[in-house]
This record gives structure tokens, C-alpha cells and sequence, in this order.
């Protein structure tokens, strides 16, 4: 049985910490509307991106024009998968759920002979898939000294990524990132980024149906365009991720809270209870003494 | 005047979406004005600075890189990254000359990348002498 004094400490260690998890859960409420304006504002980029893409592969067709980016090498012998997660952790299941995600991936991969490579963007996702698979990560990015991440920080990773691949050094990549469904739903996703996967002309509206000048010629700009594209699309999955992040550390943090005020409900009891029973045993011994007399 | 529906979109948010008479772009191949009822064309974009005239009103942006989608009813420019002149700071484009600079040294590139690159420093360089004159 604990006394009264140790009691005493614990309710106002948790008291403390229940004040912690609730600053952090009221920070992480007011990034991640920062988050969502930011995937918010970079939507109609993305969306306006697979218009054009749309309608410029129509155009080319299957010309020897295509680059190789869109192609791919016509093998699927290595993989290369881009692990995206958050770079702090107290959030929940939202890392490691990426991480699992990934690495089941990576398992079927293995199983079906193929090779596996792994660049990491984010710290946590590093620390966990390097106790199972050190070997296969070739790079690792690292965003924790950003603060706000730009279309820089996306580019930079992209072209990392293409100049692998003209280096022959993959087939395939994949991106991994968490999807932002809602504050409390997250659902990890696996994207493909070579070769493109063109977003089937979606019966365009009128666009579709004009005939384009290209200035200059169209497999010229796809050239431009797809590393582009895929720039845009790590762009866009680092934003959902961070607006995942925040929404799984704010409920984290939110069920911490609750869970810090019942420990504190219950030990306030004990507490209240063994001082009313010391109380009672005072009494007994200064009633019982007075009657000896 | 015919007007139409401009757009300029950076991928870190919408800059502008407003009826415009007239555009003039910095393309690949040449400056190049939009108006209303534009043949559909698509284009790259080199760096530069885009004009936006719009009911008597000029206003400018500095644009690096990017393309453009022109319909006959209106036109969205895609830029890489995209800042309103009067906000532009100089010592952007001289970082951003100082990189491709230094990514054209180190490294050897094929020759075609390599073209490309020097005449991506040359346009940057032009354009920081239109912007920043000494």
C-alpha cells in the first residue's frame, strides 16, 4: 500500500503530464488546420497537373518519343520504394502503421525474388525499418530541420530519385505515404511513380477535345513534364502526411489526456480513502486511550 | 476587348484566377501573348516574368519555370514557383543562379543535359539583370 505522501506525488505527476498532452494536443489542433489549408491550397496544382498529363500522353501516344520516365526500363526486377513518415513521434500508430505497410510490401517483393531498395524520408520511419531491413536502404532524407515544407523540399527528392533511375540503379517506385482520409483516420497508401501511371484520360471536358499546338513538340514537354509530375506527387503525399500526423496526434494526444484524468480520478480516491482511514485509526487511539484513564 | 479566365498556379497554392484581356508569357520559344479565343496550345515555360493585363490593370510575376495550358477560354499557367514582382527579393534568383551553377560543375553530365543546363543559367542570369539591374 502506497502512503498517503507517495499518493500525493503521483496525482501531481500526473496532473503535470495531463497538462502536457493537452498543450500538445492543442498545438497539434492548430497545425493541422495549417496542414489542411496547405494540402488544400496545393490541390488544384496536382489536379490541373493530371488534366494536361492526361491529354499531352493522348496526344503522344505510344511514340518512341515517350520518355523512359513514363515507359520504365520494361523490367520489374528492382524496386525502389520512397517510405514516407512523419519525423517526431507521439502520434499514435500513424508511423509505424506506414512502416508495417511498407514492409509487408517489401516481404512480397522479396518473396517473388525481386530486389528491394528503400530511401526514407522522415526519421521514424528510418529507426523502424532499419532493424529489419539496414541492408536495403540506399538513402535517407531527413525534413526535421523544415518547418514549413515547400515544393523545394518535394523537388529535391524527386530529382534524387530520377537520377537513380538514369543511373539504371531501379525499375520500378513506388511512394508510400499515409492518405488523409480525417482527423481520425489515416490509411496508408502505396503510389506508383515510374513508370507514370497516367491518369486514364478522365473524359476531360472540353479540353479533351481540342486540338493542341505544342510549342515545342509534345514529347519534348513530357520530357519536362513528368519529372515534373513527379515532383508534384511526393509534393503532395509530404503534405498529407503532415496533415495525418497532426490529426493522429491530436487523438493520441486527446485519448492521453482523458486517460491521465481517470489515473487521476482513481488514485484522488485511494488518496482520499487511506487519509479518512488514517483519520478513523487517530480517533480509535485517542478514544481507546481516554477510556484506559 | 474579349477577356478570359487566367490562372496561375504554383504548386504551393493558387496565386491568381481572374478575367485578363491580355497575357504575355516568357515560352520556351519566345515571349508570347495570350488573348481570348487563343488557338489550344501547350508550352513550356522558361523563367521570366509574366504580365498580366487585366480591365486597365498591369500586374507582374516573376516565374521559375513551368507550362502553360491555353484554351480559347482562358489559360493556366503551371509555374515551379511563382512571386509578384513588387514582393520578389533578389537574393532568390542569385541562390538560384549559385546552385545551377555549382550543379553544372560538379558532375558530368551528357552533353544534352549539360546544353540544357547552361541554357537554363543563361536565362536565369537575363532574367536577374532585367530584375535587379546593377
Amino acid at each position: 500500500m502506497p502512503s498517503l505522501k507517495d499518493l500525493k506525488n503521483r496525482i501531481a505527476s500526473v496532473k503535470a503530464t495531463q497538462k502536457i498532452t493537452k498543450a500538445m494536443k492543442m498545438v497539434a489542433a492548430a497545425k493541422l488546420r495549417r496542414a489542411q489549408e496547405a494540402a488544400e491550397a496545393a490541390r488544384p496544382y496536382s489536379q490541373r497537373m493530371s488534366v494536361v498529363l492526361a491529354n499531352i500522353a493522348q496526344a503522344v501516344g505510344t511514340d518512341d518519343s515517350v520518355p523512359r520516365l513514363m515507359t520504365g526500363t520494361g523490367q520489374s526486377q528492382t524496386h525502389l520504394l520512397v517510405v514516407c513518415t512523419a519525423e517526431r513521434g507521439l502520434c499514435g500508430g500513424f508511423n509505424s502503421q506506414i512502416a508495417r505497410f511498407a514492409r509487408d510490401h517489401i516481404r512480397r517483393l522479396q518473396s517473388e525474388g525481386k530486389t528491394v531498395k528503400i530511401i526514407c524520408v522522415g526519421k521514424k520511419g528510418y529507426d523502424i525499418l532499419r532493424r529489419d531491413f539496414n541492408a536495403l536502404i540506399v538513402d535517407r532524407i531527413d525534413l526535421r530541420e523544415v518547418k514549413k515544407i515547400g515544393f523545394a523540399n518535394a523537388d529535391e527528392i524527386g530529382k534524387r530519385i530520377i537520377a537513380l533511375f538514369n543511373k539504371d540503379e531501379f525499375d520500378v517506385c513506388t511512394l508510400f505515404y499515409s492518405e488523409f482520409k480525417s482527423v481520425i483516420s489515416q490509411v496508408p497508401t502505396a503510389l506508383q511513380l515510374i513508370p507514370a501511371a497516367v491518369p486514364a484520360a478522365e473524359a476531360a471536358p472540353e479540353s479533351a477535345a481540342a486540338i493542341y499546338d505544342y510549342e515545342p513538340d509534345a514529347g519534348e514537354i513530357l520530357n519536362d513534364l513528368i519529372p515534373r509530375n513527379i515532383s508534384v506527387q511526393i509534393f503532395r503525399a509530404l503534405l498529407e502526411n503532415v496533415a495525418g500526423e497532426m490529426g493522429a496526434k491530436m487523438s493520441a494526444m486527446d485519448n492521453a489526456t482523458r486517460n491521465a484524468g481517470e489515473m487521476i480520478n482513481k488514485l484522488t480516491l485511494s488518496y482520499n480513502r487511506q487519509r479518512q482511514a488514517q483519520i478513523t485509526k487517530e480517533l480509535i487511539e485517542i478514544i481507546s486511550g481516554a477510556e484506559a484513564l | 476587348m474579349a477577356d478570359f479566365t487566367f490562372e496561375l498556379v504554383s504548386p504551393e497554392r493558387l496565386l491568381v484566377s481572374e478575367t485578363a484581356s491580355e497575357v504575355v508569357l516568357p515560352a520556351t520559344e519566345g515571349e508570347m501573348t495570350v488573348m481570348a479565343n487563343h488557338a489550344p496550345t501547350m508550352t513550356t515555360i522558361r523563367p521570366g516574368v509574366v504580365t498580366v493585363k487585366s480591365a486597365g490593370k498591369v500586374s507582374r510575376y516573376v516565374v521559375f519555370g513551368g507550362f502553360a495550358d491555353i484554351l480559347p477560354s482562358g489559360c493556366t499557367l503551371l509555374a515551379e514557383s511563382a512571386v509578384p514582382v513588387d514582393e520578389f527579393d533578389r537574393t532568390l534568383i542569385e541562390r538560384r543562379i549559385e546552385e545551377a551553377r555549382s550543379h553544372l560543375d560538379n558532375g558530368d553530365h551528357a552533353d544534352e543535359h549539360k546544353t540544357r543546363l547552361e541554357q537554363f543559367l543563361s536565362e536565369l542570369t537575363h532574367l536577374n539583370g532585367v530584375l535587379n539591374p546593377a
